[in-house]
């Protein structure tokens, strides 16, 4: 199918600070974005694609600086399941991200040194406040959809939950209520990994002139490892070796999965920022909308008006089946509207990044109900 | 269900209005003809992804779920009706959807192939198992895996203290009153948790 073809970043700048949630301010920063097809006269067909851990504004087509293909390029374009002919698509880099809005790699207006670990910690609310604030310089009121997989899935709830007038639907795919304690975990692991590298410097890197790598490298190991299924790495790489003979070494490569791992880790860490990889995870372990209602899920998506699709997929088991109907449960028990489809895709968390013909079949058939209920 | 005129007998139960839990709602055609002609909603549950995606492009809300593990989803009494048509054949644990479906609904409906259709009868006296209309497999492809009478079902009911509120038998679309044990080929219950 036909790609969307080059595709320009823009900016909007925003002197006003952004209150947090913690109570900080952001002051005086910058979102990177980007759009897709046209928005129409009544400002009524637009969705926004909100990203997850390690992705950015750079939704689909290539982009004119860089050269990459957007990350969800196979679903977002015209023809695709997110027909960008029929729908204005605004894809957004969030707020201490490392792909172009501020960030800790910028300079604090404070100090005029880069924020580094004083960054102020962001969450899924902020976010979406920040992306709200964005749509406000857009002139849009009202989105057809925001959709969002996983990290993004999570804020694609979260604007359901806290602006449900300012949208008609809510897909959230491969994502959660919130994370167990066994995410938080491995999380926790990643961070672990680059905070005790001695590159890191207590997050001021920068002015050392040092990147974290090996604590990136294995934090992405980690990562990479539960994106995965157990299926598909058996059936990716089994037990194969990367020589005839066992080296019986202890440090070199000997299976190709570990060679594999390495090379994730290895090009992640150049392109990856360790402060926003510390920052996003947090965001992740954050998020918690039922919390405010003693964890009553129902009782949180009580003021929800949107209606939901939610997908989640058999092998994922970072954000498993059953997460997705937790949020299931509580959107029927309010009433609300609601879809949900189970792929049995085999590839673990990433399917949602696939395209799986039943899980694509999904999102043409509902964003095709989107545009009717324009 | 994808005769017409057998849709239209089971819509018929369906008080307008009511909020309704489709159990095995297939492309979700029902839902759909509920909700444009009774002004129902509700939900359709469904296990088949090319089903998922037929209901979503008629709008008709799905839920891909497997009913083998039960109805957990949904809270006591939350659906004005539940339907269960042509599904509980397929079902391992019958009387357990059975007792989950009148617990969810205020009213539940359930239609299934009815074994002792006279046809039935007389191919089995013949020494062969039924292919027909109502049960087109042969006994070693068949996805329905429990076969059952009308006669049957009503003991069923009682034995989990159901009542039955309407019961008939469906033959080419047509209501049988008169003796549906033998006469028709699909059994059709009503009913309610308790006395």
């Amino acid at each position: 199918m036909a790609s969307i073809g080059t595709v320009t970043a823009q900016q909007m700048h925003f002197a006003a600070p952004l209150a947090l949630k913690s109570g900080a301010r952001l002051a005086d920063y910058t979102l990177v974005y980007e759009t897709h097809g046209t928005l129409n006269a009544a400002k009524s067909n637009a969705v926004l694609v909100c990203h997850a851990l390690n992705a950015s504004h750079h939704v689909a087509g290539i982009d004119a600086q860089t050269g990459q293909t957007g990350w969800w390029d196979n679903l977002v374009g015209p023809g695709k399941p997110l027909d960008t002919g029929r729908f204005f698509v605004i894809g957004v880099n969030n707020p201490g991200s490392c792909f172009g809005s501020t960030g800790p790699m910028h300079a604090n207006p404070a100090t005029g040194q880069p924020y580094g670990a004083d960054f102020p910690v962001v969450t899924v609310e902020d976010w979406v406040d920040a992306q709200a604030r964005l749509l406000d310089g857009l002139g849009i009121t009202q989105l057809a959809a925001v959709l969002g997989g996983s990290l993004g899935g999570m804020q694609a709830l979260d604007w359901a939950l806290r602006y449900p007038e300012r949208l008609r639907h809510c897909i959230a795919v491969a994502t959660a209520p919130n994370l167990s304690a066994q995410n938080i975990a491995f999380n926790e692991v990643a961070r672990r990994a680059i905070v005790t590298d001695p590159e890191f410097h207590g997050g001021h890197y920068y002015e050392h002139g040092a990147i974290p790598r090996r604590g990136l490298r294995v934090a992405r190991m980690i990562g990479h490892i539960t994106y995965l299924s157990d299926d598909v790495m058996g059936e990716k790489f089994g037990r194969q070796m990367r020589a005839a003979e066992l080296g019986y070494s202890t440090q070199d490569i000997e299976f190709e999965i570990e060679s594999y791992l390495r090379y994730q880790g290895d090009k992640f860490s150049e392109y990856f920022d360790a402060n926003t990889y510390l920052l996003i995870t947090r965001a992740l372990d954050y998020f918690d909308p039922a919390l405010p209602y003693g964890g009553d899920l129902a009782r949180a998506f009580a003021s929800a008006t949107a209606k939901f699709l939610l997908v989640s997929f058999t092998t994922d088991w970072r954000f498993a089946p059953a997460r997705s109907r937790e949020i299931v449960q509580a959107l029927v028990r309010n009433r609300h509207d609601v879809s949900y489809a189970e792929i049995a895709a085999p590839h673990g968390h990433d399917a949602f990044l696939l395209d799986d013909p039943r899980y694509h079949a999904v999102m043409r058939a509902y964003f095709d109900n989107v545009a009717r209920d324009e | 269900m994808s005769d017409r005129a057998q849709m239209e007998v089971i819509a018929r139960l369906v008080p307008e209005g009511s909020r309704v839990l489709d159990l095995g709602c297939g492309d979700g055609a029902l839902l759909a003809h509920l909700r444009d002609t009774r002004g129902c909603r509700g939900f359709g549950v469904e296990i088949d992804d090319a089903q998922v995606a037929a209901c979503m492009r008629r709008d008709v809300k799905v839920l891909q779920l497997n009913l083998e593990e039960g109805l957990q989803l949904f809270d006591d009494a939350s659906f004005d009706v539940v339907l269960q048509l042509e599904t509980l054949q397929h079902l391992r644990n019958v009387e357990t959807m059975l007792r989950e479906t009148a617990r969810v609904g205020r009213i539940g409906i359930v239609s299934f192939p009815n074994f002792a259709h006279w046809p039935n009868r007389v191919r089995v006296a013949s020494g062969r198992m039924p292919v027909t209309k109502a049960m087109p497999y042969e006994w070693y492809d068949t996805p329905n895996i429990r076969v059952g009478t009308h006669a049957d079902f009503e003991v069923l009911a009682r034995k989990n203290g159901l009542t039955i509120l309407d019961s008939f038998g469906l033959d080419a679309g047509r209501v049988v009153r008169r003796w549906p044990n033998l006469r028709a080929a699909v059994a059709v219950f009503k009913f309610q948790r308790g006395a």
